[in-house]
Protein backbone atom coordinates (compact mmCIF):
# COMPACT_ATOMS: atom_id res chain seq x y z
CA UNK A 1 0.00 0.00 0.00
CA UNK A 2 1.08 3.61 -0.53
CA UNK A 3 1.55 5.60 2.75
CA UNK A 4 1.18 9.58 2.54
CA UNK A 5 2.17 11.53 5.42
CA UNK A 6 3.26 15.37 5.95
CA UNK A 7 6.40 15.16 7.72
CA UNK A 8 8.30 18.28 8.88
CA UNK A 9 5.77 20.55 6.75
CA UNK A 10 6.16 18.97 3.51
CA UNK A 11 4.10 16.00 1.76
CA UNK A 12 5.73 12.47 1.72
CA UNK A 13 5.10 9.23 0.08
CA UNK A 14 6.52 5.82 -0.38
CA UNK A 15 5.35 2.22 -0.01
CA UNK A 16 4.98 -0.32 2.87
CA UNK A 17 3.64 -3.01 3.83
CA UNK A 18 0.63 -2.53 6.42
CA UNK A 19 2.91 -4.08 8.85
CA UNK A 20 5.70 -1.52 8.74
CA UNK A 21 5.60 0.59 11.82
CA UNK A 22 5.77 4.38 11.74
CA UNK A 23 9.11 4.40 13.39
CA UNK A 24 10.78 2.04 10.39
CA UNK A 25 8.88 3.60 7.60
CA UNK A 26 10.58 7.19 8.99
CA UNK A 27 14.03 6.07 9.25
CA UNK A 28 13.81 2.98 6.14
CA UNK A 29 11.71 4.85 3.60
CA UNK A 30 11.95 8.03 4.16
CA UNK A 31 15.84 7.84 5.46
CA UNK A 32 15.31 10.34 8.28
CA UNK A 33 17.41 8.32 11.33
CA UNK A 34 16.92 11.28 13.59
CA UNK A 35 14.06 9.10 15.40
CA UNK A 36 15.96 6.28 16.89
CA UNK A 37 14.61 2.60 18.02
CA UNK A 38 15.51 2.06 21.45
CA UNK A 39 13.47 -0.58 22.93
CA UNK A 40 11.37 -1.68 20.94
CA UNK A 41 8.53 -2.43 22.90
CA UNK A 42 6.92 0.94 23.78
CA UNK A 43 8.99 1.94 27.06
CA UNK A 44 11.85 3.71 26.23
CA UNK A 45 10.47 7.02 23.96
CA UNK A 46 13.69 7.25 21.97
CA UNK A 47 11.45 6.71 18.97
CA UNK A 48 9.53 9.40 19.67
CA UNK A 49 7.85 11.88 16.85
CA UNK A 50 4.81 14.33 17.17
CA UNK A 51 1.65 12.99 15.46
CA UNK A 52 -0.42 16.21 14.97
CA UNK A 53 2.01 17.98 17.73
CA UNK A 54 1.45 15.12 20.09
CA UNK A 55 4.02 13.09 21.17
CA UNK A 56 3.69 9.39 20.68
CA UNK A 57 5.69 6.38 20.28
CA UNK A 58 6.31 5.52 16.61
CA UNK A 59 7.20 2.10 17.22
CA UNK A 60 3.76 1.51 18.46
CA UNK A 61 2.09 3.03 15.41
CA UNK A 62 1.77 1.67 12.25
CA UNK A 63 2.66 3.50 9.64
CA UNK A 64 -0.61 3.12 7.74
CA UNK A 65 -2.29 4.33 10.99
CA UNK A 66 -1.11 7.84 10.29
CA UNK A 67 -2.34 8.22 6.66
CA UNK A 68 -3.06 11.57 5.93
CA UNK A 69 -2.24 13.05 9.13
CA UNK A 70 1.01 15.39 9.73
CA UNK A 71 4.68 14.22 12.07
CA UNK A 72 6.95 16.46 13.39
CA UNK A 73 10.76 14.58 13.63
CA UNK A 74 13.40 15.61 15.26
CA UNK A 75 14.53 17.29 12.07
CA UNK A 76 11.71 19.33 12.18
CA UNK A 77 12.12 20.85 14.95
CA UNK A 78 15.24 23.67 13.49
CA UNK A 79 13.86 26.03 11.25
CA UNK A 80 15.54 28.12 8.61
CA UNK A 81 19.29 27.08 9.74
CA UNK A 82 18.51 27.60 13.15
CA UNK A 83 18.22 25.61 16.09
CA UNK A 84 14.93 25.61 17.97
CA UNK A 85 15.08 27.25 21.40
CA UNK A 86 14.95 23.76 22.49
CA UNK A 87 17.73 22.57 21.11
CA UNK A 88 19.85 25.65 21.69
CA UNK A 89 18.76 24.98 25.44
CA UNK A 90 19.76 21.24 25.11
CA UNK A 91 23.48 22.42 24.10
CA UNK A 92 23.45 25.31 26.45
CA UNK A 93 22.73 23.04 29.24
CA UNK A 94 24.48 20.03 28.38
CA UNK A 95 20.76 18.47 28.50
CA UNK A 96 22.50 15.12 26.98
CA UNK A 97 25.04 13.00 27.31
CA UNK A 98 25.35 9.82 24.76
CA UNK A 99 22.70 11.68 23.13
CA UNK A 100 20.22 8.91 22.18
CA UNK A 101 17.63 9.46 23.85
CA UNK A 102 17.84 12.99 23.07
CA UNK A 103 15.67 13.18 19.96
CA UNK A 104 12.82 12.23 21.71
CA UNK A 105 13.20 14.49 24.61
CA UNK A 106 13.32 17.69 22.88
CA UNK A 107 10.63 16.48 21.04
CA UNK A 108 8.37 15.78 24.46
CA UNK A 109 9.83 19.29 25.31
CA UNK A 110 8.37 21.52 22.49
CA UNK A 111 4.94 19.96 22.65
CA UNK A 112 4.49 20.95 26.20
CA UNK A 113 5.75 24.21 26.07
CA UNK A 114 3.47 24.53 22.90
CA UNK A 115 0.54 23.65 25.22
CA UNK A 116 1.85 25.15 28.14
CA UNK A 117 4.10 28.06 27.95
CA UNK A 118 5.64 28.09 31.71
CA UNK A 119 6.02 24.68 32.87
CA UNK A 120 7.04 23.80 36.36
CA UNK A 121 9.54 21.31 37.48
CA UNK A 122 7.07 18.64 37.97
CA UNK A 123 4.84 19.36 34.33
CA UNK A 124 7.94 18.79 32.66
CA UNK A 125 8.90 15.36 34.23
CA UNK A 126 5.67 14.54 34.08
CA UNK A 127 5.85 15.07 30.21
CA UNK A 128 8.87 13.57 29.83
CA UNK A 129 7.88 10.45 32.16
CA UNK A 130 7.92 7.97 28.90
CA UNK A 131 11.06 8.99 27.99
CA UNK A 132 13.74 6.73 29.72
CA UNK A 133 17.71 8.59 29.85
CA UNK A 134 20.16 5.74 30.66
CA UNK A 135 22.63 8.06 31.26
CA UNK A 136 20.27 9.70 33.97
CA UNK A 137 21.21 12.72 32.66
CA UNK A 138 17.17 14.15 33.74
CA UNK A 139 18.38 17.09 35.62
CA UNK A 140 20.10 18.95 32.89
CA UNK A 141 17.27 17.62 30.27
CA UNK A 142 14.42 19.28 33.06
CA UNK A 143 16.68 22.21 32.95
CA UNK A 144 17.03 22.79 29.44
CA UNK A 145 13.14 22.32 28.36
CA UNK A 146 12.43 24.75 31.57
CA UNK A 147 15.21 27.46 30.22
CA UNK A 148 13.63 26.65 26.34
CA UNK A 149 10.35 27.68 28.15
CA UNK A 150 12.11 31.08 29.25
CA UNK A 151 13.06 31.78 25.68
CA UNK A 152 10.15 31.72 23.72
CA UNK A 153 8.21 33.46 26.45
CA UNK A 154 10.89 36.18 26.70
CA UNK A 155 11.34 36.57 23.03
CA UNK A 156 7.21 36.11 22.72
CA UNK A 157 6.59 39.33 24.83
CA UNK A 158 9.70 40.97 22.63
CA UNK A 159 12.03 41.33 25.07
CA UNK A 160 15.99 40.28 24.64
CA UNK A 161 17.24 37.88 27.05
CA UNK A 162 20.56 38.73 28.54
CA UNK A 163 22.37 35.38 27.07
CA UNK A 164 20.37 33.68 24.59
CA UNK A 165 21.50 30.37 23.93
CA UNK A 166 19.87 30.43 20.38
CA UNK A 167 22.43 33.07 19.37
CA UNK A 168 25.30 31.53 21.19
CA UNK A 169 24.90 28.31 18.74
CA UNK A 170 23.63 29.50 15.98
CA UNK B 1 10.90 -6.27 15.54
CA UNK B 2 7.77 -6.26 13.01
CA UNK B 3 4.72 -8.11 13.16
CA UNK B 4 3.69 -11.45 10.89
CA UNK B 5 1.75 -9.78 7.45
CA UNK B 6 -1.61 -9.11 7.70
CA UNK B 7 -4.30 -7.09 5.65
CA UNK B 8 -5.53 -3.84 7.02
CA UNK B 9 -8.50 -1.92 6.37
CA UNK B 10 -9.63 1.44 7.58
CA UNK B 11 -13.22 1.57 7.22
CA UNK B 12 -14.94 5.41 7.28
CA UNK B 13 -17.96 4.06 8.43
CA UNK B 14 -19.58 1.74 11.55
CA UNK B 15 -21.40 -0.29 8.74
CA UNK B 16 -18.21 -0.99 6.87
CA UNK B 17 -16.50 -1.95 10.40
CA UNK B 18 -19.32 -4.05 11.32
CA UNK B 19 -19.80 -5.52 7.67
CA UNK B 20 -16.16 -6.77 8.24
CA UNK B 21 -16.68 -7.83 11.09
CA UNK B 22 -19.86 -10.02 10.32
CA UNK B 23 -17.98 -11.67 7.19
CA UNK B 24 -14.52 -11.90 8.82
CA UNK B 25 -14.44 -11.24 12.54
CA UNK B 26 -13.15 -14.84 13.52
CA UNK B 27 -10.05 -14.17 11.74
CA UNK B 28 -9.85 -10.30 12.38
CA UNK B 29 -8.54 -7.83 15.45
CA UNK B 30 -10.06 -4.68 16.06
CA UNK B 31 -7.58 -2.05 15.89
CA UNK B 32 -8.23 1.11 18.51
CA UNK B 33 -4.85 2.61 19.48
CA UNK B 34 -2.74 -0.39 19.40
CA UNK B 35 -1.09 0.71 22.22
CA UNK B 36 -1.22 -3.13 23.80
CA UNK B 37 -2.18 -4.34 20.26
CA UNK B 38 0.66 -3.75 18.60
CA UNK B 39 3.21 -4.86 20.98
CA UNK B 40 1.30 -8.09 20.81
CA UNK B 41 1.35 -8.36 17.34
CA UNK B 42 5.56 -7.50 17.62
CA UNK B 43 5.96 -10.43 19.77
CA UNK B 44 3.74 -12.80 17.40
CA UNK B 45 2.00 -13.47 20.13
CA UNK B 46 -1.12 -12.62 17.53
CA UNK B 47 -1.26 -12.61 14.13
CA UNK B 48 -4.89 -12.08 12.62
CA UNK B 49 -5.48 -11.82 9.18
CA UNK B 50 -6.65 -8.69 9.03
CA UNK B 51 -7.08 -5.34 11.19
CA UNK B 52 -9.59 -3.50 10.77
CA UNK B 53 -8.61 0.16 12.00
CA UNK B 54 -11.75 2.15 13.83
CA UNK B 55 -9.10 5.25 14.00
CA UNK B 56 -11.41 7.02 11.11
CA UNK B 57 -15.01 6.22 12.27
CA UNK B 58 -16.94 9.41 13.09
CA UNK B 59 -18.98 8.98 16.35
CA UNK B 60 -16.57 6.78 18.78
CA UNK B 61 -15.07 9.71 20.87
CA UNK B 62 -15.60 11.78 23.74
CA UNK B 63 -17.55 11.85 26.96
CA UNK B 64 -21.43 12.82 27.57
CA UNK B 65 -23.66 13.13 30.03
CA UNK B 66 -27.28 12.59 29.98
CA UNK B 67 -30.39 11.12 31.36
CA UNK B 68 -28.80 10.04 34.50
CA UNK B 69 -25.55 7.97 32.91
CA UNK B 70 -22.26 9.21 31.69
CA UNK B 71 -21.20 7.71 28.44
CA UNK B 72 -17.59 7.10 27.39
CA UNK B 73 -17.19 6.46 23.88
CA UNK B 74 -14.82 3.56 22.79
CA UNK B 75 -12.09 5.01 21.10
CA UNK B 76 -11.93 8.22 23.57
CA UNK B 77 -8.22 8.07 24.76
CA UNK B 78 -6.63 8.22 28.18
CA UNK B 79 -5.09 11.62 27.65
CA UNK B 80 -9.22 12.63 27.10
CA UNK B 81 -10.25 11.54 30.55
CA UNK B 82 -7.07 12.86 31.97
CA UNK B 83 -8.11 16.14 30.45
CA UNK B 84 -11.58 15.84 31.54
CA UNK B 85 -11.57 17.82 34.71
CA UNK B 86 -14.97 17.73 35.27
CA UNK B 87 -15.14 14.26 36.15
CA UNK B 88 -12.97 15.09 39.47
CA UNK B 89 -14.42 14.74 42.67
CA UNK B 90 -17.65 12.50 42.21
CA UNK B 91 -16.18 10.93 39.25
CA UNK B 92 -12.69 10.54 40.88
CA UNK B 93 -12.35 7.49 40.38
CA UNK B 94 -11.84 7.67 36.54
CA UNK B 95 -10.35 11.04 36.17
CA UNK B 96 -7.56 9.32 39.20
CA UNK B 97 -6.92 6.40 36.89
CA UNK B 98 -6.41 8.33 33.69
CA UNK B 99 -2.77 9.77 34.26
CA UNK B 100 -1.85 6.26 35.89
CA UNK B 101 -2.08 4.43 32.78
CA UNK B 102 1.23 3.92 31.39
CA UNK B 103 2.79 7.37 30.32
CA UNK B 104 1.77 10.63 28.55
CA UNK B 105 3.03 8.99 25.13
CA UNK B 106 1.09 5.84 25.44
CA UNK B 107 -2.00 7.57 26.72
CA UNK B 108 -1.84 10.36 23.91
CA UNK B 109 -2.76 7.29 21.63
CA UNK B 110 -4.61 4.43 23.90
CA UNK B 111 -8.05 4.27 24.25
CA UNK B 112 -10.64 3.56 27.27
CA UNK B 113 -12.75 0.93 24.89
CA UNK B 114 -9.55 -0.35 23.32
CA UNK B 115 -8.07 -1.51 26.99
CA UNK B 116 -11.17 -2.84 28.02
CA UNK B 117 -11.54 -5.25 25.14
CA UNK B 118 -7.52 -6.36 25.74
CA UNK B 119 -8.84 -7.49 29.20
CA UNK B 120 -5.19 -7.21 30.64
CA UNK B 121 -5.58 -8.92 34.63
CA UNK B 122 -3.66 -5.44 35.19
CA UNK B 123 -5.11 -3.40 33.05
CA UNK B 124 -6.78 -0.27 35.01
CA UNK B 125 -10.37 0.08 33.29
CA UNK B 126 -11.69 -2.50 34.28
CA UNK B 127 -11.30 -2.61 37.99
CA UNK B 128 -12.86 1.30 37.32
CA UNK B 129 -15.46 0.21 35.49
CA UNK B 130 -16.64 -2.30 37.99
CA UNK B 131 -16.92 0.02 41.02
CA UNK B 132 -18.66 2.43 39.00
CA UNK B 133 -21.20 -0.61 38.05
CA UNK B 134 -20.50 0.62 33.96
CA UNK B 135 -22.60 -1.20 30.85
CA UNK B 136 -20.04 -2.19 27.91
CA UNK B 137 -22.65 -1.37 24.27
CA UNK B 138 -21.66 -4.45 21.89
CA UNK B 139 -22.84 -3.67 18.46
CA UNK B 140 -23.07 -6.03 15.22
CA UNK B 141 -25.11 -6.65 12.26
CA UNK B 142 -27.25 -8.61 14.50
CA UNK B 143 -28.03 -5.38 17.07
CA UNK B 144 -27.08 -3.96 19.64
CA UNK B 145 -26.80 -5.23 23.44
CA UNK B 146 -25.64 -4.12 26.27
CA UNK B 147 -23.34 -6.70 29.03
CA UNK B 148 -22.94 -5.19 32.43
CA UNK B 149 -19.10 -5.23 33.48
CA UNK B 150 -18.99 -8.07 35.73
CA UNK B 151 -20.09 -10.35 32.68
CA UNK B 152 -18.02 -9.00 30.42
CA UNK B 153 -14.71 -9.62 31.99
CA UNK B 154 -14.38 -13.09 31.77
CA UNK B 155 -10.92 -14.13 32.43
CA UNK B 156 -7.42 -13.06 31.81
CA UNK B 157 -7.31 -11.43 28.09
CA UNK B 158 -10.55 -12.81 28.10
CA UNK B 159 -14.37 -11.18 27.28
CA UNK B 160 -17.87 -11.43 26.41
CA UNK B 161 -17.06 -10.00 22.98
CA UNK B 162 -18.25 -12.30 19.94
CA UNK B 163 -16.16 -11.96 16.96
CA UNK B 164 -18.61 -9.89 14.57
CA UNK B 165 -19.11 -7.24 17.79
CA UNK B 166 -17.66 -3.48 18.34
CA UNK B 167 -17.30 -2.32 22.12
CA UNK B 168 -18.85 1.79 20.74
CA UNK B 169 -19.62 2.78 24.65
CA UNK B 170 -19.15 2.58 27.80
CA UNK B 171 -22.28 3.80 30.03
CA UNK B 172 -21.92 4.32 33.81
CA UNK B 173 -24.86 4.80 35.82
CA UNK B 174 -24.84 8.71 37.47
CA UNK B 175 -26.76 7.90 40.57
CA UNK B 176 -28.83 10.36 43.01
CA UNK B 177 -26.97 11.45 46.54
CA UNK B 178 -23.34 12.45 46.13
CA UNK B 179 -20.47 10.76 44.84
CA UNK B 180 -17.04 10.36 45.20
CA UNK B 181 -14.01 7.81 44.22
CA UNK B 182 -10.93 7.63 43.17
CA UNK B 183 -8.02 5.18 41.83
CA UNK B 184 -5.22 4.18 43.70
CA UNK B 185 -2.35 2.49 42.25
CA UNK B 186 1.31 0.75 43.09
CA UNK B 187 3.57 0.85 40.52
CA UNK B 188 7.44 0.11 40.58
CA UNK B 189 8.27 3.08 38.03
CA UNK B 190 5.57 4.55 35.21
CA UNK B 191 5.16 2.62 32.78
CA UNK B 192 5.07 -0.39 34.59
CA UNK B 193 2.11 -2.58 35.13
CA UNK B 194 0.24 -2.37 38.35
CA UNK B 195 1.83 -4.15 41.18
CA UNK B 196 -2.07 -3.20 42.48
CA UNK B 197 -4.65 -1.12 41.98
CA UNK B 198 -7.50 -0.24 43.83
CA UNK B 199 -10.83 2.00 42.11
CA UNK B 200 -12.90 3.10 44.90
CA UNK B 201 -16.59 4.82 44.59
CA UNK B 202 -19.26 5.68 46.77
CA UNK B 203 -22.69 6.75 47.06
CA UNK B 204 -23.54 8.83 50.10
CA UNK B 205 -26.97 9.96 50.73
CA UNK B 206 -28.21 12.17 53.54
CA UNK B 207 -26.23 15.02 54.81
CA UNK B 208 -23.97 15.93 57.89
CA UNK B 209 -23.73 13.04 60.43
CA UNK B 210 -27.04 11.51 59.23
CA UNK B 211 -24.86 10.06 55.66
CA UNK B 212 -25.16 6.85 55.12
CA UNK B 213 -23.50 4.75 52.27
CA UNK B 214 -26.31 3.80 49.54
CA UNK B 215 -23.77 2.65 46.94
CA UNK B 216 -20.33 1.60 46.81
CA UNK B 217 -18.08 0.17 44.20
CA UNK B 218 -14.76 -1.61 44.49
CA UNK B 219 -12.61 -2.74 41.43
CA UNK B 220 -9.43 -4.55 42.04
CA UNK B 221 -6.65 -4.54 39.62
CA UNK B 222 -4.04 -7.05 39.06
CA UNK B 223 -5.17 -9.73 41.87
CA UNK B 224 -6.74 -12.10 40.14
CA UNK B 225 -7.46 -13.56 36.32
CA UNK B 226 -8.95 -10.64 35.60
CA UNK B 227 -10.28 -7.38 37.51
CA UNK B 228 -12.15 -8.38 40.54
CA UNK B 229 -15.09 -6.83 42.00
CA UNK B 230 -15.03 -6.77 45.90
CA UNK B 231 -18.65 -7.59 46.52
CA UNK B 232 -18.43 -8.86 50.20
CA UNK B 233 -16.73 -5.54 50.67
CA UNK B 234 -19.31 -3.55 49.24
CA UNK B 235 -22.14 -5.29 50.67
CA UNK B 236 -20.75 -4.13 54.16
CA UNK B 237 -20.98 -0.27 53.66
CA UNK B 238 -24.42 -0.43 52.24
CA UNK B 239 -26.83 1.69 54.72
CA UNK B 240 -24.10 2.58 57.22
CA UNK B 241 -22.22 5.98 57.74
CA UNK B 242 -18.41 5.88 56.51
CA UNK B 243 -16.83 5.74 59.88
CA UNK B 244 -12.95 4.25 60.70
CA UNK B 245 -14.23 1.06 61.94
CA UNK B 246 -17.02 0.59 58.71
CA UNK B 247 -14.40 1.36 56.35
CA UNK B 248 -11.42 -0.35 58.24
CA UNK B 249 -14.23 -3.35 57.96
CA UNK B 250 -14.75 -3.03 54.38
CA UNK B 251 -10.98 -3.39 53.81
CA UNK B 252 -10.17 -6.26 55.41
CA UNK B 253 -12.87 -8.43 53.42
CA UNK B 254 -11.13 -6.46 50.22
CA UNK B 255 -8.45 -7.96 50.74
CA UNK B 256 -10.23 -11.92 51.30
CA UNK B 257 -12.10 -11.60 48.08
CA UNK B 258 -8.08 -10.32 45.73
CA UNK B 259 -6.60 -13.70 44.87
CA UNK B 260 -2.67 -12.50 44.10
CA UNK B 261 -0.11 -14.23 42.98
CA UNK B 262 3.58 -14.06 43.96
CA UNK B 263 5.51 -12.84 41.52
CA UNK B 264 8.58 -10.36 40.39
CA UNK B 265 6.28 -7.48 41.64
CA UNK B 266 5.75 -9.07 45.35
CA UNK B 267 4.77 -12.01 47.09
CA UNK B 268 0.54 -12.60 47.44
CA UNK B 269 0.85 -11.66 50.83
CA UNK B 270 2.25 -8.32 50.49
CA UNK B 271 -0.33 -7.49 47.75
CA UNK B 272 -2.89 -8.67 49.30
CA UNK B 273 -2.44 -6.57 52.22
CA UNK B 274 -1.76 -3.43 50.00
CA UNK B 275 -5.14 -4.06 48.72
CA UNK B 276 -6.50 -3.76 52.72
CA UNK B 277 -4.32 -0.29 52.94
CA UNK B 278 -5.32 0.70 49.13
CA UNK B 279 -9.27 0.15 50.21
CA UNK B 280 -8.81 1.68 53.72
CA UNK B 281 -7.07 5.13 52.11
CA UNK B 282 -9.60 5.44 48.96
CA UNK B 283 -12.62 4.46 50.67
CA UNK B 284 -11.60 7.50 53.14
CA UNK B 285 -10.88 9.85 50.03
CA UNK B 286 -13.90 8.70 48.12
CA UNK B 287 -16.34 9.48 51.64
CA UNK B 288 -14.21 12.57 51.77
CA UNK B 289 -14.89 13.88 48.00
CA UNK B 290 -19.01 12.69 48.93
CA UNK B 291 -18.99 15.45 51.31
CA UNK B 292 -18.15 13.49 54.58
CA UNK B 293 -16.90 15.40 56.95
CA UNK B 294 -16.77 13.66 60.14
CA UNK B 295 -13.47 13.84 61.83
CA UNK B 296 -10.17 13.40 60.66
CA UNK B 297 -9.67 10.54 57.63
CA UNK B 298 -8.54 6.97 59.00
CA UNK B 299 -4.85 6.28 59.05
CA UNK B 300 -3.93 8.56 55.77
CA UNK B 301 -0.22 9.27 57.12
CA UNK B 302 -0.62 12.61 55.45
CA UNK B 303 -1.66 10.70 52.10
CA UNK B 304 -3.09 12.29 49.59
CA UNK B 305 -5.11 11.29 46.41
CA UNK B 306 -3.07 11.06 42.86
CA UNK B 307 -2.67 13.62 40.67
CA UNK B 308 -0.41 16.69 39.22
CA UNK B 309 -0.34 19.16 41.46
CA UNK B 310 -1.07 16.92 44.51
CA UNK B 311 -3.60 18.65 46.30
CA UNK B 312 -6.49 15.42 45.07
CA UNK B 313 -9.35 18.19 44.15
Amino acid sequence: MRVTVTVNGASQSAQAEPRTLLVDFIRTRLGLTGTHVGCDTSNCGACTVLLDGVPVKSCTLLAAQVEGRSITTVEGLAAGGSLHPVQAAFHADHGLQCGFCTPGMMLVGAALIQRNPDPSEADVRWAISGNICRCTGYMNIVKAIRDAAGQMAAAEVGATPAESPTAEVA
Amino acid sequence: MFPAAFDYVAPQTMDEVLALLAERGDEAKVLAGGQSLIPLLKLRFASPALLVDIGRVPGLTGIGRDNGTLTVRARTRHIDVEAAHDLRGSFGVLHDAAPQISDPLIRNMGTVGGSLCHADPAGDWGAVMLATGAEMTLRSVRGERRVHITDFLQGPFTTALEPDELLTDVRIPVPGGQTGGTYLKLERKVGDFATVAVAVHLVLEGGGGDARIAGAGIGLCAVGPHSLKATDAEASLLGRPPTAEVIAEAARLAAAAASPKSDVRGSADYKRDVVRIFVERGLAIAAERAGWHQGPSPRLWGFTAPGVGGDGA
